[in-house]
């Protein structure tokens, strides 16, 4: 199990090795922002009719979505990656690896997504939704105007940790070879034949840019509570 | 349908082997995991700022990485700094001590959770610091942090996938090879979907629910 | 299904009439086969028990629940049916839709956006429902604010404002639309003692400046005797007794009328 400790470790980091690789590590990394960023708008979307199907009072829609999102959010998100890039072409469809990337992702995390609309939805008091009714506003006004407006605040903690998250889970499409950050990681530690430094800074770089995203975030949610008018 | 049972005849017994060891890593990591969570939880929360420093370092640490990442460098790099671990343990350790930081951050909450009339109650009767955690404060925070906990503990098992990757022949890694070989891979990843899923959802969820109403009626609900 | 009910009532008809109306939630019967009537500009006030029926038969007229039996007619027309074949079938959302802006509503719990200030919870169905331009929006809020006092006040937020300001802002918002019709579901059981005069002294102004038809629930029964016109007491989802204020304070027929009354005014 624990095979070894070394009172010295073969610990040498080289510096020129490091700045070698950061142009081709910063590349990548562009490549996992474009990733997160795509796959993230995709489960805004999807997400949001996630959400809004089980709202429409069909018993047998609001059943079935609601099966296929606790299917979604219980299994792994990088087995549904293997399975929408390789089942394609069983059947004739060939995707591309960012394609069935950006399919799995944005799925899974629609799912995640629609649950924290729905929280938000019900957390709107029921009051505000017989208002509208009592103005005789049309659906599309009492949603748009009064209800998402109300329901966006509490439902943004969740939304920003679920951005944070996407950008996290972004290394998973290197296994079908999607050139984000891990893969090229990878790619350079089996060159060299040195991961040392590759993975380090993998680490270091998720670090720099989820760290500041999530304090950015809490931010923002302070500032459009504010900017909505729902505190004091 | 005739087609996939013969499918499951052929491979179903890798598919359990895959399903065990998916099992095991899942159960050491959540041991881990409850075990760093409460550590670094109760740390999070205390007067010095060493502890709660320290704390806020790791949780910080292993919850702005991805698992992947921190999974690779545990196998890979760790050994160049003197500790190596094989790859089954490295699976496990990375899941637990990447959970447990996010369970560190339920922990916490459910301590603070407690009403502070609780407190005020236990100074009232003289109670000591231990005495009032082990026997007011975290039986109390216990059932509080159950309901996310399940929830943690579904992403805990969604975790371990990911050790396929080290080589670790759990569930994902047989439906990997399988599909090599067969090239059937709506059978092979459905069917490891498909575990997965029951995994969660009739073993996971009903399990916490169970130990949520057994605890629940310990602390006094009805 | 609906031969017996006429489909329409004719040019003196009242404004509401509810027509052998029947409401159900699953075993329980809240009302039974109501016949109400409103004159046009007429005040109602409906006092009675909690669960007698009184909040329902305003949430029905507002469309807020759907009725199981009979039909209610607002200004002749049928609101919760309408006109097939020479029958009267369910009405569809577009004919609630059209029925919809003869009638108003101001809530216990105010239920203002809080998301919008005072002007704006008042311009937003005006503009989006009537189709009215910015100005002319703009212009008939500021008056209704105006005349509920809160001229000062128009463009704070509700969570600024208090329990009385907030129930006046709602006031202006349900005159916006002009009704013809305005519902009042228990406006000032949510308030502090303090503030709700100043509510009850707009709902005075409205009813004896302007031409509307209101059915008020309530229990504040010394307003209710002095701006009504009628009083209805609810019992058991049926109206026990109804009349002219002076007549029903002071020389209840029906026994539960007076047991009620005897029990509400010993509390004040």
């Amino acid at each position: 199990m624990f095979e070894g400790f070394e009172l010295f470790p073969k610990f040498d980091w080289k510096w020129s090795f490091a700045f070698e690789i950061l142009p081709r590590l910063l590349w990548a990394t562009l490549n996992t922002l474009l990733a997160a960023g795509t796959g993230y708008a995709i489960a805004l979307i999807i997400g949001l009719l996630f959400a809004l199907a089980q709202r429409t009072g069909i018993r047998a829609i609001t059943l079935i979505v609601r099966e296929i999102v606790e299917f979604i959010r219980s299994t792994p998100l990088v087995v549904q990656i293997f399975f929408i890039f390789y089942v394609g072409p069983q059947f004739g469809i060939r995707l591309s690896p960012w394609t069935s990337g950006m399919i799995a992702i944005g799925l899974h995390y629609a799912a995640y997504l629609s649950e924290v609309y729905r929280a938000g939805l019900e957390s709107v008091p029921r009051g505000q939704w017989e208002a509208c009714k009592a103005l005789n506003l049309s659906m599309t006004r009492t949603y748009f105007r009064v209800i998402i407006p109300q329901a966006l605040p509490p439902a943004l903690p969740g939304m920003g940790n679920y951005l944070v998250g996407i950008f996290k889970d972004t290394p998973m499409l290197m296994v079908i070879g999607v050139t984000e950050l891990m893969h090229a990681a990878t790619a350079l530690g089996s060159t060299y034949y040195r991961y040392l430094e590759p993975y380090t800074m993998v680490g270091i770089l998720f670090l720099l840019i989820s760290l500041p995203t999530a304090f950015g975030l809490r931010r923002f949610e302070s500032f459009v509570a504010k900017a909505l008018g729902m505190r004091k | 349908m005739q087609h996939y049972l013969e499918y499951l005849q052929a491979y179903g017994g890798r598919f359990v082997d895959g399903t065990l060891v998916t099992i095991q890593q899942t159960l050491l990591a959540a041991l881990l995991a409850i075990f760093v969570a409460a550590l670094f939880g109760m740390m999070r929360l205390s007067e010095k700022w060493l502890i709660r420093g320290t704390s806020i370092v790791y949780i910080e640490f292993f919850r702005g990485t991805s698992l992947l990442v921190q999974l690779y460098w545990i196998f890979f790099v760790l050994p160049l700094l003197g500790v190596t671990f094989d790859k089954f343990t490295a699976g496990f350790v990375a899941v637990g001590l990447n959970l447990g930081a996010y369970g560190a951050e339920l922990v916490r909450g459910s301590i603070e959770a407690v009403p502070k009339g609780q407190y005020e109650a236990c100074h009232a009767l003289n109670m000591s610091y231990y005495k009032r955690m082990r026997r007011i404060i975290l039986p109390q925070a216990l059932l509080l942090m159950l309901p996310p906990w399940g929830n943690l503990l579904i992403e805990l098992l969604k975790g371990t996938a990911l050790v396929s990757l080290i080589s670790v022949t759990d569930l994902m890694f047989e439906a990997k090879q399988i599909n090599g070989t067969t090239y059937l891979s709506a059978e092979s990843f459905g069917t490891a979907l498909i575990i997965y899923y029951l995994m969660a959802r009739v073993v996971v969820s009903p399990g916490m629910r169970a130990f949520e109403r057994y605890w629940g009626k310990k602390m006094g609900r009805i | 299904m609906k031969e017996n009910f006429p489909l329409n009532l004719g040019s003196d008809a009242p404004m509401v009439r509810f027509s052998k109306v029947t409401k159900r939630y699953g075993e329980l019967t809240v009302l039974d086969s109501l016949d109400l009537d409103v004159q046009q500009n007429e005040i109602v006030s409906i006092i009675g028990p909690s669960g007698s029926g009184k909040t329902t038969v305003l949430r029905m007229l507002m469309t807020l629940e759907e009725i199981n039996d009979g039909v209610i007619y607002v200004d002749g027309q049928p609101l919760t049916h309408m006109p097939k074949n020479n029958e009267l079938i369910k009405a569809n959302e577009a004919h609630l839709r059209k029925m919809r802006n003869n009638i108003g509503m101001v809530f216990q719990h105010f239920n203002l956006f809080p998301h919008m200030t005072a002007l704006g919870n008042c311009m937003e169905a005006p503009m989006h429902v009537l189709g009215m331009s910015r100005t002319e929006a703009l212009a008939r809020s500021e008056e209704l604010l105006e005349m509920v006092g809160l001229a000062d006040k128009i463009h704070e937020h509700p969570a600024r404002l208090s329990g009385g300001q907030q129930q006046r802002v709602a006031i202006a918002r349900a005159l916006a639309m002009r009704p013809k019709i305005l519902l009042f579901d228990e406006v000032t059981s949510a308030l502090d003692p303090e503030v709700i005069g100043e509510v009850l002294n707009v709902i005075r102004s409205l009813a004896s400046e302007h031409s509307l038809t209101m059915l008020m629930v309530t229990h504040q029964m010394g307003f209710a005797r002095e701006i009504s016109d009628r009083i209805c007491f609810f019992y058991e989802g049926k109206i026990a007794e109804e009349g002219a204020p002076q007549q029903i304070f002071e020389n209840p027929q029906n026994e539960r009328t007076r047991q009620f009354l005897s029990a509400v005014l010993d509390a004040n």
